[in-house]
């Protein structure tokens, strides 16, 4: 029999920290809706999604019965939207996210991710006009993200998007403001986005995924934090040993569900993204596990050396859990979604530098961070530019996901509610970047690009 | 195909003999049982083979959930293969 023992860690660990699974996310490629009339490439965008994902949810549902173990999310991601959209001979993108908000609302799905397009290198047809149009798009609808990748190792950094995206940014916030700036906190700015993120807002289902593939986001920060609690005077080499162990343990969930999800779908898997994803429940915060290993406060110093030793043993521990890793695997760091990051950084210690710093040893970038409202677009370019480099230059995925909060200072609170929850205006530096992001044009790939 | 139902709780009478009761009008049998009693908790764990299972599985730990909360008992009903992938490589 199985070990008592274990049965009751197990328990523990969905009872008591928090473990989950935090999305099934089913890809659906959209190349073969591609048409010259918007209306048909619609109608074929909403009957497919329909179609591959109607038992979707029914199945996330049934999986969490047999296991015991609670799967958050069931959400779709498709091909970039500007792929599909360029074909069309009328120009109007924000047809295809109604269209998508409708398959959304058809699967009982909370999110679809992918409107989204991939300008690392300069705008091909139908870039311009979908990028243009997100404002509105996250505006009328309500469960749909939106991503846009600036930059790769490989290409270097589209400069004139950077551009373009702080306006983007700052629009968004605009016309959603009476909503709490609701529609930037859908859309991500990336550089060297992933193909198989489970993950929202930065979900898309690359060109180069199969027809439809599930792909599976762990979590479980609470279980880690738990662990770590156990060791309170343990050295730093044992409590990597202690992160990996539970990592594995947390990964191997992802497995278990993703292969079956992906049987009862008939659906092959794709992977699993062993990440550690906080939300703004009590005992479910990466903030804390870094403040158990020992720091007073997130954000103080030794707190990017803690976070690269948690997200280094997450990788090893999860590595050998999974048959195919992917998306984003790493911790993740949004302030708004993270109880321990809202307080340290209302409290002040957690500051926008440090979490720069951060990003370049987490596993995505700049998440879930309020500005003040009258921040200048070059301004958000400017942070865009400066996490894209640190993802160019260290061959990783960075990200920028700011919320404008539009008509509050520094300071003030934004409620988003729900899992996105509530976040501080930070502060931000007061000189202006505008010179630099108007000169446009492409920031060279570094040195290391050059590796073949 | 097998399950793990774990009861955990204050010990009353009778929970051994209503929680196999239920696994009986399910056409489950239970294949293995250990139980302890520490003080006034009781914590048991039951090996149940779910393979002739006449039910769905899912009604079955829905039924097991309610019948907890009836007795004010934690009861736990969940596939074999969690604790397998999570404990065994």
């Amino acid at each position: 029999m199985i070990n008592a023992y274990d049965i009751l860690e197990t328990i523990r660990m969905i009872q008591d920290e928090c473990l989950d699974i935090r999305t099934i996310t089913m890809g659906i490629s959209l190349l073969d809706c591609i048409d010259s009339d918007i209306d048909k490439a619609c109608d074929k965008v909403y009957e497919k999604i329909t179609r591959k994902a109607q038992n979707l949810v029914s199945t996330g549902e049934h999986i969490e019965k047999e296991y015991g173990i609670p799967i958050i999310h069931k959400r779709i991601s498709v091909t970039p939207i500007a792929i599909v959209s360029a074909a069309c001979q009328t120009k109007d993108p924000v047809r295809f996210a109604l269209t998508l908000q409708k398959a959304a609302d058809a699967c009982g799905v909370n999110f679809i991710g992918g409107y989204s397009a991939l300008v690392q290198k300069g705008f091909s047809a139908g870039d311009l006009d979908l990028i243009n149009s997100i404002p509105e798009a996250l505006s009328r609808t309500s469960n749909i993200c939106s991503s846009v990748n600036v930059g790769s190792t490989r290409t270097g950094i589209n400069m004139d998007a950077v551009a373009l995206m702080g306006k983007i940014v700052k629009k968004s916030a605009e016309i959603t403001a009476d909503r709490d700036c609701i529609g930037p906190a859908k859309l991500v700015v990336f550089c060297n986005a992933v193909e198989d993120n489970p993950f929202m807002a930065g979900a898309f289902h690359g060109v180069g995924e199969p027809d439809c593939a599930i792909n599976v986001g762990v979590s479980g920060p609470g279980v880690v934090r738990a662990a770590v609690a156990k060791y309170p005077d343990a050295n730093i080499s044992e409590i990597a040993d202690v992160i990996k162990k539970t990592a594995f343990k947390i990964t191997r969930m992802g497995q278990l569900v993703g292969s079956r999800a992906s049987e009862m779908l008939d659906i092959p898997f794709g992977i699993v993204d062993l990440s550690l994803a906080p939300t703004p429940a009590v005992g479910d915060s990466v903030a804390h596990i870094l403040e158990e290993l020992g720091l007073e406060t997130c954000g103080t110093h030794g707190t990017t050396a803690a976070l690269a030793l948690l997200n280094d043993a997450v990788k090893k521990g999860g590595v050998m859990a999974s048959s195919h890793i992917g998306g984003l695997s790493g911790a993740f760091i949004p302030v708004s979604e993270d109880a321990g990051m809202i307080n340290a950084a209302r409290a002040g210690v957690l500051q926008l530098d440090k979490l720069e710093a951060m990003t370049a040893v987490c596993s995505v970038g700049l998440d879930m961070i309020c500005v003040p409202g009258d921040i200048e677009p070059s301004t958000i370019s400017a942070i865009i530019a400066d996490e894209a480099c640190i993802g160019m230059v260290n061959n990783k995925t960075t990200a920028v996901r700011l919320i404008p909060a539009i008509g509050k200072k520094e300071g003030d609170m934004l409620e988003f509610g729900g899992l996105l929850g509530s976040g501080p205006v930070m502060s931000i530096h007061k000189g202006s970047s505008e010179k630099f992001i108007s000169r446009g044009g492409r920031l060279p790939a570094p040195m290391h690009s050059v590796k073949n | 195909m097998k399950a793990v139902i774990t009861v955990i709780g204050k010990d009353t009478v009778g929970i051994l003999a209503k929680v196999s009761a239920k696994c009986a009008e399910y056409n489950v049998n239970v294949t293995e049982v250990t139980q302890s009693v520490l003080q006034d908790m009781f914590a048991m764990i039951m090996l149940v083979d779910i393979s002739r299972i006449n039910k769905d599985f899912s009604v079955l730990a829905d039924e097991m959930n309610d019948l907890g909360e009836s007795l004010k008992l934690s009861i736990h009903t969940m596939h074999e293969d969690i604790f397998n992938s999570m404990h065994k490589i």
